[in-house]
């Protein structure tokens, strides 16, 4: 077996996919990234970015949800085929 | 990097969060819980519906090309409906009311009734209640339907998704985007709506900033206005486009002024970073048409019209009782606006018109048909039955030029919230300061404003 490779979500390229492996946030930044949805083995993809760059949209779950670079930097996913 | 920047909120008893077992705990929780929810949904929910309509739209309003320019369109396209549509229906309440009017006077002249009395229910409470319905009633109903049906799309989620890097760099909430579109509608209403934002910091620069978006009270005022300054400029036949252009810009204007003050704010009075931020884009549905018809006539137009008149009529008897008591030769109108003349005239208003915003501080509704009113009771009576007929007194009779128009837009959008506003900052952060932050902070950038420009275009040679 290949070596997993784990980025956090603010690197998955848009219109790819990802994994969810581990969150890195604290508190209630980290409660509130769970209540999305955003548990171990979650599959995201990222969908697009803002036209200023930042935040970028991503599929959690059936929703689109938009999260801050500071945020999605916070999780960390494994990229995965669709 | 993954400092909280939240402040300290006191520890649960059950949860402690330094303890790493709670965190496990927790973790463990949330993790069962979407899980079974996900072996549930897939036994019993049937996807039919495909995403691919929302996303296909959210490729163009959402695009790095694309996104701004449908954005300002949007903007632009509610507001030359709302002035092209407001037009006639104006003109018919003006001639209506004021007919109504002339039949007062009849009434009263055959009833005998003494002067002073007409003058104040006639001249002071009912005109100016024919003003504020008929100048702000039919923009209010055209406007804020469109408006709900944006909302109702879907759309103002993607408009703070597309500015929310502004706010960001500005450390703001991502979630002031929506807070100022409650703005729109009514200050007061954005300010008790920035609960949303859990943050304290936060919440303060978002209230404090909230009056920066012009509220319904001032749409007309500016709508009017900008009409106005076009008339101006291109010698009275102005067109609906470039006013409605007008409008946006000073909608830009505003949202500029937000981000300034509140990148000042996040860096002196309330320092710190944004604290985290998540917006959900949900997919666009088609428009309930009833539900906007009922929510935005009734919630909105009526409530702010109703306010609007409330306050109207004793504002009305008040300036009615200034403009005809007369103290030496001149009226109480006549003193006030003499002493504010000099300070008005250097930020390229005037001083009835200062007064005029002075006295409208319980409602911004009020400040044309007060100034208006101040206006008559100087110069000349003259039967006002259409907007061209305020343009004509404006302009001709109290010789507004491009740069008083434009002045008076700019005070009007950047000048102190009204007394309601005030009045819910204050019971919103439990503290006057506040409130009174929120009265000198627009005040001040109001002045300095409209002083630059004033003085500029004076440099210039224009104006």
């Amino acid at each position: 077996m290949s070596e997993v490779k784990i980025i956090p979500l603010a690197q998955l390229p848009i219109r790819s996919w990802g994994k969810v492996h581990s969150l890195l946030a604290k508190d209630d930044s980290r409660r509130r990234l769970m209540d999305l949805g955003l548990v171990p083995g979650t599959r995201v993809e990222a969908i697009r970015r803002s036209p200023l760059g930042d935040p970028t949209a991503y599929s959690i779950r059936g929703a689109t949800i938009a999260l801050r670079k500071e945020e999605a930097q916070k999780v960390l996913v494994i990229p995965t085929e669709r | 990097m993954i400092k909280s920047s939240l402040p300290s909120k006191p520890k649960k008893i059950l949860v402690d969060s330094d303890n790493s077992k709670a965190i496990e705990m927790r973790d463990a929780i949330v993790y069962n819980i979407y899980n079974t929810a996900e072996e549930i949904a897939s036994k019993v929910v049937r996807k039919t519906e495909s995403k691919d309509f929302s996303r296909k739209l959210d490729d163009i309003l959402t695009s790095p090309l694309l996104g701004f320019p449908v954005m300002l369109l949007l903007l632009g396209v509610v507001f030359w409906i709302t002035i092209t549509g407001a037009n006639y229906p104006s003109q018919v309440l003006a001639t209506v009311l004021f007919w109504l009017e002339e039949q007062l006077s009849a009434l009263a002249l055959k009833a005998g009734a003494p002067a002073w009395l007409y003058g104040i229910i006639v001249e002071g409470m009912y005109r100016t209640l024919a003003w504020v319905v008929s100048v702000m009633l039919p923009p209010m109903a055209i406007f804020f339907p469109l408006f709900t049906l944006l909302e109702n799309l879907g759309y103002l989620p993607r408009v703070a998704f597309n500015l929310d890097n502004l706010f960001k760099r500005a450390g703001t909430h991502g979630k002031q985007a929506l807070t100022m579109s409650m703005g729109f509608g009514c200050n007061a209403a954005g300010v008790v709506a920035c609960r949303i934002i859990d943050s304290p910091r936060e919440k303060l620069i978002a209230i404090l900033t909230n009056n920066f978006v012009p509220c319904n009270g001032r749409f007309p005022t500016l709508i009017l206005l900008s009409s106005l300054f076009m008339g101006t400029i291109t010698a009275g036949s102005y067109n609906s486009y470039s006013a409605a252009g007008m409008v946006v810009l000073m909608i830009l204007i505003g949202i500029t002024v937000t981000l300034i003050v509140s990148w000042l704010l996040s860096k002196t009075l309330l320092k710190g970073i944004p604290s985290s931020f998540t917006l959900e884009l949900p997919p666009y549905r088609p428009p309930k048409t009833g539900e906007i018809i009922v929510r935005s006539l009734l919630d909105r137009t009526a409530f702010v019209l109703t306010r609007a008149i409330i306050v109207a009529a004793p504002t009305g008897f008040i300036t009615w009782l200034c403009a005809n008591i007369q103290i030496g030769d001149l009226s109480i109108i006549g003193h006030v606006s003499g002493f504010l003349d000099p300070f008005a005239r250097a930020i390229g208003l005037d001083g009835v018109i200062l007064m005029a915003f002075i006295l409208g501080l319980p409602a911004n509704e009020i400040v044309v048909p007060i100034l208006i009113m101040s206006y008559l009771s100087a110069g000349a009576m003259l039967e006002l039955d259409s907007l061209m007929a305020v343009k004509e007194l404006f302009i001709e009779q109290h010789g507004w030029t491009a740069l008083t128009a434009l002045n008076t837009m700019l005070f009007s959008l950047l000048h102190f919230p009204c007394g309601t506003t005030l009045w819910t900052i204050a019971k919103e952060t439990q503290s006057k300061k506040w409130a009174v932050l929120a009265f000198v902070i627009p005040t001040t950038i109001a002045i300095i404003v409209c002083f630059l420009v004033a003085q500029g275009a004076r440099l210039l040679g224009i104006g």
